[in-house]
């Protein structure tokens, strides 16, 4: 049966019979990276259909439904269009500053692809602390966000800037926090290691109501953090145009734009690998006919799966809740979801200690 | 003690919030995925093609016109209710006097001028008018090349006034 990792394998033999090893390094490299900048294009153009069709769906309208198959390639022709924009570069604005804004952007969420287990054996790169790589990296978000604001000079930029710096940091601590309960639960940073853990259950069956609520505040914490409603006040449309993107147009808006997609599936895998068990297929304890049929499933297929069905919560979730005001953005962060999740932490490290999991 | 039952009221009111937040949030995610499961709640008309299909709310107000019976006969008797009542100088009644079969000399309308490009269709003039002589279409393509078009005269040529109409 084809697989990624059998595909991957097959291309390093055929390059090793050929080239030398630091060439084959090299190939390899270039590969890949080819490999994330045309992920990024077709999940930038799925998610931007998806959300369009979803956001359609929920508030009884049709979406798009011209272009092509049921509309179906409108992102494309949308992405067209961006491209012949003219890419302005306000008169005022330090222009160094807002020209590499957008590029760190899209480099911090390339950079988060780097750990993530795609499929059975088929990862870039097998640190060994890969949960906490995220979780650092992710935060660096944050500074394309503020450079963005502040380098536009505009008031409405600056203004959607700094609330989305006081969000992304407060949130981090709970989404941290509930991160950290599936790496007690597991023993290990490596994300490898986590999904080999899941292959009795997954940590949200396996680990009880804890677990249950870790997923809860993570799910929160990083709609959070990747500035998409309830959470928008980053770039309140009703309030600020468009927060710290209003001054780009063309293609560095749509940088901005794929950034934040891809941010959106970045820290949907991290939840499937963390509390669905990743690629792993779904098992039941000792039923092996049950699990052999399971098994039958692609593992890319779990995983795409699973990311999917978050990415689809966290957009029903947005075309669901009201936006929530900045005070009420920042009480529930540190009144409510840090509290509980110290609380849920401490539950689960006496869960993990007393072995109460499965 | 009171101490203790304050802060046991806190805790209790603290969790029921909580509760209650994510009581109130699942009904709206109930909701959505009605609607998002349910394809046949979705209103959005796709106007051009459905343009024989059309139908439209009964408070869905168009243009101003003036219905003629078979004589060519209408209800206006030219009172320029319609005309005060307008806010924005929408209708404008020109009046004549004609001779009835009898010898008496009686006031009727020469044109009713109604400017459909001043029109905000707030419906004071059917209001107005004492004896139902116009009423609201619901006709509503009205784009046209010249101005001057969307000057109406709401009155057909000839036309006179209904028997029994004062």
């Amino acid at each position: 049966m084809w697989s990624f990792h059998q595909i991957a394998d097959f291309i390093n033999d055929w390059l090793n019979q050929r080239f030398n090893p630091t060439w084959v390094t090299v190939i390899e490299m270039i590969i890949t990276g080819i490999l994330v900048i045309s992920l990024f294009a077709v999940l930038g153009l799925v998610l931007v259909i998806m959300e369009r069709k979803v956001s359609a769906w929920i508030q009884i309208r049709l979406g798009p439904n011209r272009v092509g198959p049921k509309g179906m390639l409108q992102s494309l022709a949308d992405t067209l269009k961006l491209l012949v924009k003219e890419g302005m570069t306000p008169t005022g604005s330090d222009k160094f500053l807002f020209n590499l804004a957008p590029y760190i952007a899209m480099i911090v969420a390339m950079l988060l692809m780097a750990p993530l287990a795609f499929a059975r054996n088929f990862q870039m790169w097998d640190m060994n602390i890969g949960v906490l790589y995220i979780t650092a990296i992710s935060s660096v978000s944050v500074i394309g966000v503020l450079i963005a604001g502040w380098s536009s000079n505009n008031k409405y930029s600056l203004m959607g800037a700094m609330r989305a710096g006081a969000q992304i940091v407060s949130y981090e601590l709970s989404a941290g926090l509930s991160i950290l309960a599936v790496v007690v639960l597991t023993g290990s940073l490596n994300i490898n290691e986590i999904i080999q853990s899941q292959a009795n259950g997954w940590w949200i069956f396996k680990g009880h109501i804890p677990a249950i609520i870790a997923f809860v505040t993570f799910i929160i914490a990083v709609t959070a953090e990747t500035n998409r409603a309830p959470f928008d006040l980053a770039e309140a449309e009703s309030e600020l145009t468009a927060g710290f993107h209003t001054e780009y147009s063309g293609m560095k808006f749509a940088l901005f734009f794929l950034a934040e997609y891809v941010n959106v599936f970045i820290v949907c895998a991290l939840g499937a690998i963390l509390f669905f068990g990743g690629w792993m297929p779904f098992h039941i304890g000792n039923w092996q006919g049950f699990n052999h049929v399971m098994d039958f499933i692609p593992s890319s297929i779990w995983f795409f799966g699973k990311t999917f069905f978050l990415i689809f919560l966290i957009m029903w979730f947005r075309w669901t809740f009201p936006r929530l005001r900045i005070d009420q953005l920042l009480n529930l962060e540190w009144k409510y979801l840090l509290p509980i999740s110290m609380f849920n932490i401490l539950l689960v490290t006496a869960m993990a200690i007393g072995g109460w999991h499965f | 003690m009171a101490f203790l039952k304050s802060y046991l009221m806190f805790i209790v009111k603290y969790i029921k919030e909580v509760f209650g937040a994510v009581k109130s949030l699942a009904i709206g995610l109930r909701r959505t995925m009605y609607y998002f499961t349910h394809h046949k709640e979705i209103i959005t008309q796709q106007y051009p093609d459905n343009r024989e299909t059309l139908n439209f709310p009964e408070r869905f107000k168009g243009e101003v016109v003036m219905p003629h019976n078979e004589n060519n006969e209408h209800r206006c008797t030219g009172c320029t209710a319609c005309e005060l009542a307008c806010p924005n100088g929408t209708i404008k009644v020109i009046t004549q006097f004609i001779t009835t079969p009898e010898g008496k000399k009686k006031k009727a309308i020469d044109k009713l001028v109604y400017h459909l490009e001043l029109c905000t269709m707030c419906n004071l003039c059917v209001v107005a008018c004492p004896s139902d002589a116009i009423k609201m279409a619901q006709t509503f393509e009205h784009s046209v090349y010249d101005r001057g078009e969307l000057t109406k005269i709401l009155n057909n040529p000839g036309s006179k006034i209904m028997e029994g109409v004062e």
